[in-house]
């Protein structure tokens, strides 16, 4: 279960970021989490109380801001809405194709005191 | 770093080890169990609501805009890695499976016919045991074994600290046989010049679908024990197809690790890596 890491690699950065602000906890996290990822978002939600504990992270507000999968074909240029990595080109079937978006995996922002 | 609570210890943490090193446990860690003794005493709301009582008197909160990805300190340490590697010309894989298809077999097979020609070196990832690095240090080829405890994938810091203790001389090859999986690896770049996935003919044609991040970020397929495809039931050509699918820039190799069958194509392929 990779989401572990995830959530370590989460706390690692809220931890981080809280100091350099000199503040004490963080009230509110605001997470971006693309569907193409590779995260499953309860997976996430499963280990993230074990992985905050006795963090600057326990206790806050976690809000996922999921961003939907868009690809661009290479052969024809369409632009489409994929769910799965593996999505084809609606238009001409190509399964060549650039990520223009979905892959997200970041902590936007902080609210600390 | 403990794959459990992020503190750094050794206890639950990556053990990195050579044949025949002795693993240090420390006796003195014991905030796992504080912890979960707290965890038991106090009840926590599911998505932590700010306790009223946490707020102090002149502590006003305010909002920090980081946007900062949660991989770049493993992508960090994997361009170190990777220009590690690109400075001694050293051809790093990381050899990704879902446990059982054949990583190590295929390894062992592979430093037996090549090692006189070409130096290698080696890094195991399991979970538990040196077993798999045993069977490397057997063949005379320079391993360490990371035993990631917990950890379900290996992360670019301890491939960086297997690479330290290997000592590496230039023009090599470095073998990087991951932990049995094929969901967790795959969003962890180690540095590897090249990733190959394997997956066996006993796994089921639909398995690069079924599990596509993993196909999507390899290079290279080596599909294995096709020794045994007169005993199973599966459509070689679908598997290639499925693959490529997720990933249509995928390279095949059809192999027996066992038989020798088919691995003249992928020593070819090592000699000269595109
Ligand atoms: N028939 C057959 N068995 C194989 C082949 N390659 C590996 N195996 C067997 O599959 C099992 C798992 O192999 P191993 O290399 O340990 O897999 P790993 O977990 O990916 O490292 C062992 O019993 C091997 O002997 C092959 O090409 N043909
Ligand atoms: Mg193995
Ligand atoms: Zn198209």
């Amino acid at each position: 279960m990779h989401e572990l890491s995830i959530a370590l690699g989460i706390v690692k950065i809220a931890e981080d970021e809280t100091a350099k602000a000199k503040a004490k906890k963080v009230t509110k996290i605001e997470l971006q989490v693309g569907v193409l990822s590779g995260i499953e978002i309860d997976s996430l939600n499963f280990v993230w109380e074990s992985a905050v504990k006795s963090t600057v992270l326990e206790n806050a507000e976690k809000v996922i801001d999921i961003i939907e999968g868009k690809g661009k074909c290479v052969d024809c240029d369409t632009e489409f809405e994929m769910e799965n990595i593996y999505d084809c080109c609606p238009n001409c079937g190509s399964n060549f194709k650039g990520i223009l978006k979905g892959k997200e995996l970041s902590v936007k922002a902080l609210e600390v005191i | 770093m403990c794959g459990t609570c992020g503190c750094g210890s050794e206890n639950n943490g990556p053990k990195i080890l050579k044949p025949g090193e002795h693993k240090h446990v420390h006796g003195d860690h014991h905030h796992h169990q504080e912890g979960h003794a707290h965890s038991h005493a106090t009840h926590h709301h599911h998505d932590g609501h700010v306790h009223t009582h946490d707020h102090s008197h002149d502590h006003k909160s305010k909002v920090l805009i980081i946007e900062q990805d949660i991989l770049q300190n493993n992508q960090v340490l994997a361009a170190r890695n990777r220009g590690y590697f690109e400075a001694k010309n050293i051809f790093a894989l990381n050899l990704v499976s879902s446990p059982g298809s054949g990583k190590t077999t295929v390894l062992e097979r592979t430093l037996t016919d090549l090692k006189d020609q070409i130096p290698f070196y080696v890094i195991e990832g399991d979970q538990q045991t040196m077993n798999d690095a045993n069977k490397i240090d057997a063949l005379n080829v320079p391993v360490i074994q990371i035993n990631t405890g917990k950890g379900c994938h290996l992360e670019s810091d301890m491939v960086f600290e297997a690479v330290k203790k290997l000592e590496m001389q230039n023009n090599a090859i470095l073998m990087i046989e991951n932990v049995g999986n094929l969901v967790c690896p795959s969003m962890f770049d180690l540095g590897e010049s090249k990733r190959v996935v394997i997956i066996s003919t006993t796994e089921g044609e639909d398995k690069p679908i079924k599990y596509p991040d993993m196909f999507h970020t390899s290079d290279i397929c080596i599909i294995n024990k096709i020794d045994l495809l007169p005993y199973v039931n599966v459509n070689v050509q679908k598997l290639k197809d499925y693959a490529l699918k997720v990933n249509p820039k995928l390279q095949f190799f059809e192999v027996s690790a066992t038989t020798g069958e088919g691995m003249q194509a992928w020593y070819d392929w090592l000699k000269i890596p595109s």
